[in-house]
């Protein structure tokens, strides 16, 4: 076989090949809730009921959304350039952590608070990119290895000071830090909801970062040296540096996930602060096709297989990793079919 | 000198051997699937599932070697998902590897759950044993260290022997690496670069499988979550450290592991005890990146990695 | 040539892709011991009717023929097994492997235990003697020259006991003298017994080595004729539709020097060739050719002189002034304009549109973006401007610039170039793989450009058209750059001696 490339692909095409590969991982996801003896329609409706079936499930999927729009931003702004950043988790990580230093630490009132830990978070977050994307640009060492490989160094990094400096002496041995401030907390959007300014932030970075993309020339950089970086650099674009201000760019956006985490909804700094959103989010950003604003759509919709399944696996007895396999068909069907919505297959 | 005394301990060394398996099968599984010219990054997922299938297999009443058969055949069933979409297909290797640890991850823990939904313990089976080679290990010194391994390690160094021979000493290896070098040549021969580059990615993936089963089949007797730890990652360090040649990778693998080796005995000398216990588990992530930084530049990269071939275009 | 049996024979092969048909009903035959010229265009369906005979395509209609058995369509291997041998314009071999393992690859069943070097290697020596192929098995080919790779490919086919060899373009990369080996080599083959089909659009090569001459055209068959009955401009003229001459443009007045290189030294990258003391002098109003075999030095000199690398030792002047901290924005900002070699790898973003393609080069600057932000209305005009004055047949500035031919492509890059007022002009191979109409008018801007006052660096592989084109000629071998000659001082073996290296005050 072979891939032909089609000229002009009609609707049926653009929109129906991405709808049959949902289609097809809502098949999987049947089959797995029978391999678990559950039928597979109640189980598909509680995972619906459970991300979007009540004003509590539909706040509850907003707030998971949150973190993965920062995320999928920030694997969005990187992968354009193909700058594998794997290391979202580890910049999150990077971003709660100064929040809470900040936060616990510096004893500021709240208005200067929030801002000041957003900026040390966006700092923190960048600089822990900075490294792996200068051994890249210098050394041409691979970033997707030293990215993921730094997700593990920051994990361990943060244990240790959840055991040591940072531990919180009313914690009962947890290793957790203190909480920051009510004051220094992100305020919830609507009184009595639970939805906090973190979602209000995470879609406006969206609009920004769109903006930058499109409008701006390091939009247009970055975009040049994504697609062709020996053009680029032969049309006088300084890949490098462009690629250094991607990393900047990226890295922040990650933090602000964990800023967000520990501002808006948890308060303190513990070690299951993210159950994979950096990696989530490679996901979250590929399923929107690396659009900004189909991020919060994509985030939107893995948020809620997340939140479903989680509702669901307590009324069934269908294991709550239902919702990862799901996500990660998804991925690997929609990137399938995102291909073949440009080529065709023939024989000979 | 503390370190000293390690050093010279039979025990040390014999752990090092212990601790080089599981990342010799998996090293040598992803340096097949480069020197084809496919980057897998399935490969995290794929020895966690390889692991977990291991482990599974021999629970479930089979024996020890059907279960290594049992791993090796999952990790090539990721392994062809990973080729069939990255090899005719051609969609990126990055995106395709992450998106099969997810999966393989995900997949190994969902069985888990519902394999045994009430276990609070992980339940544990008889591993491989330790296998003394009959004269062999009667030699003092090298004998505890070396000539008292269980089984699937004798059998990850015959892999690295075998692999390094299929490379270089037979027409299939040839192919391979022409494969991975310049797939037009391939092709002009009037061989398939995708039924190649496919064959190795299954071959490899199975290969990581096994070396995620040799956590839970020697190493230790039960399945853990998060028990694979980035080992997958690692493993793509050393392929690039050992510049894509079998022999080299295997010295990075034994170079690795002692340092880890070390660093775990350190942990437990009163200067050990004063520092963090995360420092000694940041080390070998934080050797692998060196490695990498070391290597930079210096290696030659099979010239078709992560190119993807589509026939008759040039 | 006596013997008229038939070794391989085309039947009625017809391919389509899309609305394009690359072959059109071609047929021909191939006799033992004949050399069989396929002339053609580039487009005119020579490579995709030989990747219907290799198998890498099925034909749609069509039957192929060789030594009177018919070949399964869409079989790769199968035109092999059955001894045609093929020499592909761009080389199959893996250059990180030795000789002998290039030409090993694929001669075994994949599953046998072993390679069986050891008669691999006396085989391999004795067809080198025996066809005057000259190369080391041991050596790993990225250390060989390009005439060298071609004899590895030779003798592949050789080794696999090819009575057919097929050779696509085999003297677009060697030096004339390299070429004449070369027909030795085939002159030896033929007298064995083999048959050869020589693809070409070089006519002297042609009417020098082959019996019978086939043209194709728009994918068909025009023309078949003995080559001992006609001459190069009837061919030429079945090959075009018409006798094309080349420009013959009057010498330039030649103003101040506009950019100058005095012992300028690069080192070599990779496989590739660095500059060895070079000193050149570009003059306002003057094109100045610079001839060789592709590899000697001249993509570095192109570099150098677009920004991509700067000096390492010796002096770059532009403009009387030593230059510093040079990269591709100084030498767009001195005034340089580039047209490069490779349109689709360097000299344009292939989903981009024409629109963003337009300021690759000028996107930094007012009008097209003002503290960070883009003008997207100016950058629009400014391309729709390009389309216009440049003739670019496209769907509009917004399409995407794959969509485009090549010779639309390389207008909107030439527009780019000129509608930037550039003083000094780097044309690398600006009319490679262009169809005749583009290729005219290519040139013809060039010496337009040339006549305003600019500096033109032409570099081509071509030496007729360097020799056409030129006000002056320079030579590059091996990084070294020859004396200036002026236009028709030199014979074209003189000028093959020194692209052979012979004459350089540091010969070896």
């Amino acid at each position: 076989m072979r891939l032909e490339p089609v000229a002009a692909p009609g609707l049926a095409r653009t929109l129906g090949l991405p709808a049959l590969a949902i289609a097809a991982t809502v098949v999987v996801a049947s089959a797995l809730a029978m391999l678990a003896g559950a039928n597979p329609f109640a189980t598909l409706g509680l995972i619906v009921k459970g991300a979007a079936g009540s004003k509590f499930a539909a706040l509850e999927t907003l707030n998971r959304a949150t973190p993965l729009i920062f995320t999928g931003l920030a694997v969005a702004v990187a992968f354009r350039a193909k700058l594998w950043n794997i290391g979202a988790e580890a910049q999150l990580y990077a971003g709660a952590l100064m929040t809470v230093l900040i936060g616990t630490q510096m004893g500021l009132p709240g208005p200067v608070a929030i801002p000041a830990m957003a900026i040390a978070a966006v700092l923190a977050g960048a600089l822990v990119l900075l490294g792996p994307v200068l051994l890249k640009v210098r050394l041409g060492v691979d970033e997707v290895v030293t990215t993921l490989l730094f997700n593990f160094i920051m994990l361990l990094f943060i244990s240790m000071l959840l055991e040591g400096p940072l531990k919180d002496p009313m914690g009962m041995g947890w290793p957790k830090s203190e909480a920051i401030p009510r004051d220094a907390r992100l305020p919830r959007i609507v009184d009595g909801l639970r939805l906090h300014w973190g979602f209000g932030l995470a879609l406006i970075s969206a609009v920004v970062v769109w903006v930058i993309q499109v409008k701006t020339t390091l939009g247009y950089e970055i975009r040049a040296v994504g697609q062709n970086p020996q053009a680029a650099r032969f049309a006088s674009i300084p890949v490098g540096r462009v690629m250094v201000k991607t990393a900047l760019l990226s890295g922040g956006l990650a933090a602000l996930a964990g800023f967000s985490e520990v501002a808006g909804l948890k308060g303190n700094l513990t070690l299951d602060l993210s159950p994979g959103f950096g990696y989530t989010g490679i996901v979250v950003a590929m399923l929107a096709l690396l659009h900004p604003l189909g991020v919060v759509v994509s985030a939107l919709f893995v948020a809620g297989i997340f939140v479903g399944a989680d509702s669901m696996s307590r009324a069934a007895e269908v294991p709550t990793y239902i919702a990862d396999i799901s996500v990660a068909t998804a991925l690997l069907f929609m990137v399938l079919a995102i291909l073949l919505t440009r080529f065709r297959v023939v024989r000979g | 000198m503390e370190i000293f005394d390690i050093l010279v301990s039979a025990s040390f060394w014999a752990a090092v051997l212990r601790i080089a398996s599981p990342l010799i099968f998996a090293t040598m599984g992803e340096l097949i699937c480069e020197r084809a010219g496919v980057l897998n990054l399935g490969i995290e997922g794929i020895m966690v599932f390889g692991a977990f299938a291991g482990w599974m297999a021999v629970y479930a009443g089979l024996g020890l070697w059907p279960g290594v058969l049992v791993a090796f055949a999952s990790g090539a069933l990721f392994g062809l998902a990973h080729a069939t979409l990255t090899v005719p297909f051609g969609l990126s290797q990055h995106v395709v590897g992450l998106g099969v640890t997810l999966l393989a991850t995900s997949s190994a823990y969902y069985a888990y759950r519902l394999a045994l939904p009430e276990v609070t313990s992980p339940p544990r089976i008889e591993p491989f044993q330790p296998l003394d080679i009959p004269v062999l290990s009667d030699i003092p010194f090298l004998g505890e260290a070396i000539f008292s391994q269980t089984a699937l390690t004798y059998l990850a160094f015959a892999t690295v022997l075998i692999v390094a021979l299929v490379l270089y000493r037979t027409p299939l290896g040839l192919a391979l690496r022409a494969a991975g070098e310049n797939p037009s040549a391939v092709e002009a021969q009037g061989l398939s670069v995708t039924a190649i580059r496919m064959g190795a990615v299954m071959v490899g993936s199975g290969l990581m499988a096994v070396g995620g089963a040799f956590l839970t089949m020697s190493a230790f007797s039960s399945f853990f979550f998060e028990m694979v730890n980035g080992r997958g990652w690692i493993c793509i360090a050393l392929v690039v450290f050992g510049a894509w040649m079998p022999g080299k990778a295997l010295l990075g693998a034994l170079l690795f592991a002692a340092f880890d080796a070390l660093q775990i005995r350190m942990q437990q000398t009163p200067l050990g005890a004063e520092i963090p216990y995360q420092v000694f588990l940041m080390v070998p992530y934080v050797l692998s990146i060196l490695a990498l930084v070391l290597m930079s530049r210096r290696a030659e990269v099979p010239a078709a990695l992560m190119v993807p071939y589509n026939r008759g275009e040039r | 040539m006596g013997a008229r049996e038939v070794v391989l024979r085309l039947e009625g092969i017809t391919k389509r892709f899309g609305k394009l048909t690359a072959n059109d009903d071609v047929g021909f035959a191939l006799h033992r011991g004949e050399v069989l010229a396929l002339l053609g265009e580039n487009g005119a369906g020579k490579t995709t009717l030989m990747n219907i005979l290799f198998g890498h395509y099925t034909a749609d209609a069509g039957t192929v023929e060789v030594f009177g058995q018919a070949l399964p369509p869409g079989a790769p291997g199968a035109a092999l097994a059955a001894g045609v041998g093929m020499v592909h314009q761009h080389f199959t071999l893996a250059g990180n492997m030795t000789v002998l393992e290039n030409i090993l690859l694929g001669t075994r069943p994949l599953l046998a235990p072993g390679l069986g070097r050891a008669a691999a290697r006396a085989r391999v020596e004795q067809l080198s003697r025996d066809f005057g192929l000259a190369v080391h098995p041991d050596a790993k080919v990225k250390t060989l020259s390009v005439g060298e790779r071609q004899r590895v490919e030779i003798l592949k086919a050789l080794y696999r006991d090819a009575r057919i060899l097929i050779l696509d373009e085999p003297t677009a990369v060697l030096t004339p003298q390299e070429s004449d080996a070369l027909f030795e080599t085939l002159k030896k083959a033929v007298a064995q017994g083999l048959s050869i089909i020589f693809i070409s659009h070089k006519l002297h090569e042609v009417t020098a080595v082959s019996d019978r001459v086939i043209v194709l055209r728009h994918g068909r068959v025009v023309g078949e004729v003995a080559t001992d009955q006609t001459d190069r401009h009837r061919i030429a003229e079945m090959m075009v539709g018409a006798e094309v001459a080349l420009p013959h443009p009057a010498l330039g007045t030649p103003g101040a020097a506009l950019m100058e290189l005095r012992d300028v030294s690069t080192p070599p990258e990779g496989n590739r060739t660095g500059l060895r003391r070079v000193t050149l002098s570009l003059k306002a109003g003057q094109i100045t050719g610079l001839a060789g075999v592709s590899g000697n030095g001249q993509g570095a000199l192109a570099d150098l002189v677009s920004g991509l690398i700067a000096p390492d030792s010796g002096e770059l002047r532009v403009a009387g002034q030593t230059v510093a901290g040079w990269s591709p924005r100084a030498a767009l900002a001195a005034g340089v304009g580039r047209i490069p070699e490779d349109r689709h790898a360097t000299g344009s973003i292939a989903d981009f549109t024409l629109t963003e393609n337009a300021v690759l080069e000028g996107y930094a600057r007012p009008p097209f973006s003002r503290a960070g932000w883009m003008d997207w209305t100016r950058a629009r005009a400014h391309a729709e401007g390009i389309i216009e004055k440049y003739d670019v047949r496209c769907p509009g500035p917004e399409a995407r610039i794959r969509l485009l031919s090549g010779g639309n492509m390389q207008k909107l890059i030439l527009g780019r170039a000129l509608e930037a007022g550039p003083k000094i002009i780097l044309a690398n191979q600006p009319v490679r793989g262009l169809d005749i109409g583009a290729l005219t008018y290519v040139q013809e801007c060039l010496i337009a450009a040339r006549d305003a006052g600019a500096a033109v660096l032409l570099i081509s592989e071509d030496l007729d058209e360097i020799r056409a084109l030129s006000d002056v000629i320079h030579v590059m071998s091996e990084g070294r750059l020859s004396p200036e000659f002026p236009r028709g001082s030199k014979t074209p073996a003189e000028l093959g001696q020194w692209m052979a290296g012979q004459g350089f005050s540091d010969a070896a």
